[in-house]
């Protein structure tokens, strides 16, 4: 009865095209960024700020990334830990070793630095597909987890490998507080995903899902495969890379290899997978089950006044979440995406469903 | 189909209403001094993490029932899981720290190097009783980090002294296994200057987390046969490092493991085989019959407020660690009490306290630890109060110690510790306090 499209006439091509066609749509996205924007830093707490919403964005960041590759192209990653590590490690070393370099500046080379290993580690996909390009992307995970923790160049000759970002500052203001960090990277966060969204709608995310669909046919229309392939990857590790450089600067604060392994590949996976392949919001959705879902179920016991023991709470935890992972793909394999899209339909036929 | 969603719909409110539930949090009653209590007691570190945790909770339990609390203000305390996975460590720091929490413990050099660019912020004390920031004993820069006890710059120091008895380290060999995290690498840095100052050769052989697959390292013991192996593992690594020296048949007489790497879990998987294994204890090694040790038992295991799975647990090596980090947070608040009042104290007076411990031979014998710590005395620029430790070696049913006390040499260890600081306080722009002043 509200959702719906009545009455809303597309006249020109732009309204048509435009990104939320459907008015209502755009309302509850302009109010929602604004609800972001303007009301949540007033209102939530630190533990809220740095323990959920932050991890939450800079993860869902890096998931659009992966939905690139993954989602849009159909090129099976499991490095994208890797190319997180490359972003916070190329952003740590411009923060060291170049002086004064503007904060935006330094995510953005990270990002470009992350472009270019992934190009370089996307090159064998022009061969293989597959399960055999994931355990080709696989040696990219095992080599920068070498690279970085062998390598002392990269960690300024840390004694214990461990390194510290420096203070944040943007236009000689300093980031410091929890609600100015978490309006930072939502920001970022913001841009990116417009830039993702739209680059999916235009031409280049055509030749994407093409190459997706059937890499044969997509050669057949004239798509060169070799340019669909690694734009994505390029695409991709820029933006992992950009997330990878939030999560060790804004996130972390200091870290090691460790922050960045297979677990952490695994998890970008998970969070796609169910989130919702070839979906810009299947990201966010996929990033919130992962995040939210196991320091929700660890709390709950606490919330509810029911005494148990640290370990059984974990253990709890720890079941809880796997079958629910279980019961999502289950109920819908296409993701949660999916069932937000099937929740709309609905939404927009009621009260009448025929 | 429409079941389904409705169901659906049901779990994302629940999430939310958690999360909202997460915003208001039940903050300690103000009459308490509450104490973030950051544990694992699950995952492949478990078999170490739990005594450890045990023994803290359970010292804290003794003060409120035995003494109801500090000068009268009990403690009040909260367990969070961190599985030493240094991200969950941070968000449980986050979780606990909106109760006014005034000392932390997280028992993982990772989530140390973590906090340690948080606590300034939030004014709470970082103590982390023998692990952690080497460097982190100068207070100047590091003002709200407490390695007390020791560092593992100590230890390694140590250990170095203690084979260099039996003889030169010239031309010598000595290997360390270790841990491949912040953790383990930590000794490296030490371990390299004291190579070039003895003239011994380093291996460094690291193990990746979790450490049960170590076939490659130890094929390298066995063809390199280093004169000693130093073992710097934690968790399930130290009992399997052992199971594979017993396999290539290295000499366990010539293993030395750090305080982490020498306790019950590590040897008895290995039963018989481990005789002759040492390790360096921080003070104290497995000993149960001192009178905190009876309080324990008089006021919380025999009326069943244990929090050990049995009261066997009470006194070996993790838990006693576990009972004297607690004792020294205790300490640290009495310290602050007695300028500052006995009252709920904040975290910057306990920083105080903590900055300002003197604890002499006789002090921790009244407080019923007989020995098991060594006086210890922190100042600005030693955050560590004491750096001594004693060798002890498993003879196949228990430990038993083998050296009198060594001592770090600061002569050596200073200049590492200055240059670090320095470098650690040029990188994040710290302006190191002037001690004596503040």
């Amino acid at each position: 009865m509200i959702y719906r499209e009545t009455g809303q006439f597309k006249t020109t091509y732009a309204s048509d095209q435009q990104l939320f066609p459907i008015l209502q749509d755009r309302w509850f996205v302009i109010g929602f960024l604004a609800f972001a924007f303007a009301a949540v830093p007033f209102m939530a707490t630190d533990y809220l700020f740095l323990a959920i919403l932050i991890p939450f964005l800079i993860l869902s960041l890096a998931a659009i990334g992966l939905n690139i590759l993954e989602g849009y192209c159909g090129q099976v990653s499991l490095g994208t830990g890797a190319f997180m590590a490359v972003g916070a490690y190329s952003a740590y070393n411009l923060a060291v070793r170049v002086p004064d370099l503007n904060l935006l500046v330094i995510f953005l080379l990270a990002g470009a630095i992350a472009m270019v290993f992934g190009i370089l580690f996307g090159i064998p996909s022009l061969r293989i597909k597959g399960f055999y390009l994931a355990v080709a992307t696989l040696a990219a995970q095992f080599f920068v987890d070498w690279l970085f923790a062998r390598v002392k160049w990269f960690t300024n000759d840390s004694s214990s490998g461990s390194v510290s970002a420096p203070p944040l500052e943007l236009f000689g203001h300093a980031i410091v507080t929890p609600a100015q960090q978490y309006v930072f990277v939502l920001a970022i966060v913001c841009v990116f995903a417009l830039a993702a969204r739209n680059l999916t709608r235009g031409a280049i995310g055509r030749s994407w899902m093409a190459t997706r669909d059937m890499d044969v046919a997509a050669e057949v229309i004239g798509i060169r495969p070799m340019m669909a392939k690694l734009s994505a990857f390029a695409v991709s590790s820029f933006i992992v890379g950009v997330a990878g450089a939030l999560w060790a600067f804004v996130r972390l604060g200091s870290w090691e290899p460790l922050a960045f392994d297979v677990n952490r590949s695994f998890q970008l996976l998970f969070m796609v997978i169910i989130g919702g392949l070839g979906s810009i919001l299947g990201s966010f959705l996929g990033a919130a089950f992962i995040v939210v879902l196991p320091l929700v179920l660890n709390q709950l016991p606490t919330w509810l006044g029911i005494p148990l023991s640290t370990a059984m709470i974990s253990h709890i935890e720890f079941m809880v979440f796997g079958a629910l992972i279980v019961f999502f793909l289950i109920v819908e394999p296409r993701g949660l995406a999916r069932l937000w899209a099937i929740g709309k339909e609905k939404l927009r036929l009621w009260p009448f469903p025929h | 189909m429409k079941r389904m969603f409705r169901k659906h719909a049901a779990a994302l409110a629940l999430a939310v209403a958690g999360a909202l539930g997460a915003a208001q949090d039940v903050s300690a009653q103000s009459n308490e001094i509450f104490i973030p209590v950051l544990v694992y007691r699950t995952g492949a570190y478990a078999p170490n993490g739990v005594p450890w945790a045990d023994g803290y909770v359970d010292y804290l339990k003794l003060v409120n029932e035995r003494d109801g609390g500090v000068n009268g203000i009990k403690l009040a305390y909260e367990e969070c899981e961190t599985g030493y996975a240094t991200d969950r460590g941070v968000e449980c720091y986050e979780r606990l720290k909106s109760k006014k929490g005034v000392a932390v413990n997280p028992l993982s050099t990772g989530i140390t190097y973590a906090l340690t660019d948080k606590v300034p912020a939030d004014k709470i004390v970082l103590m982390t009783t023998g692990y952690g920031r080497s460097d982190s004993v100068e207070g100047s820069v590091f003002q709200w980090n407490f390695p007390l006890l020791g560092t593992y710059w100590d230890a390694a120091d140590m250990l170095v002294q203690h084979v260099k008895r039996k003889g030169p380290l010239k031309g010598k060999k000595i290997a360390l296994v270790y841990h491949d995290s912040p953790y383990g690498k930590e000794p490296i840095k030490l371990l390299e200057e004291r190579a070039k100052m003895e003239g011994f050769q380093l291996i460094l052989l690291p193990v990746t987390h979790p450490g049960v697959e170590q076939k490659a390292t130890w094929l390298q013991v066995r063809q390199q046969r280093p004169d000693y192996v130093f073992l710097w593992g934690w968790g399930v690594m130290n009992s399997t490092s052992i199971k594979e020296a017993i396999a290539v048949s290295y000499p366990r007489l010539q293993m030395f493991g750090v305080w982490w790497s020498s306790a019950e879990p590590d040897v008895t998987p290995a039963e018989d085989a481990a005789k002759g294994y040492n390790g360096i204890a921080l003070g104290h090694s497995a000993e149960g019959g001192f009178p905190v040790h009876k309080d324990m038992q008089k006021y919380l295991y025999d009326k069943g407020k244990g929090t050990a799975s049995s009261a066997k647990e009470v006194g070996s090596v993790l838990y006693n660690r576990g009972m004297i980090s607690a004792m020294l947070t205790v300490e640290a608040i009495k310290q602050a009490q007695s300028k500052y009042g006995k009252r709920v104290v904040t975290g910057e007076e306990v920083r105080w306290g903590a900055e300002n411990l003197a604890l002499d031979a006789g002090k921790i014998k009244g407080l019923g630890f007989g020995d098991m710590g060594q006086p210890l005395k922190t100042s600005c620029h030693d955050h560590g109060g004491v750096h001594k430790g004693r060798i002890h070696t498993w003879d196949g049913k228990q430990w038993s110690y083998t050296s009198d006390w060594l001592e770090a040499d600061y002569k050596v260890l200073r200049p590492l510790v200055e240059s670090s600081a320095k470098a650690y306080s040029a990188e994040k722009k710290i302006t190191p306090v002037a001690c004596g002043k503040a």
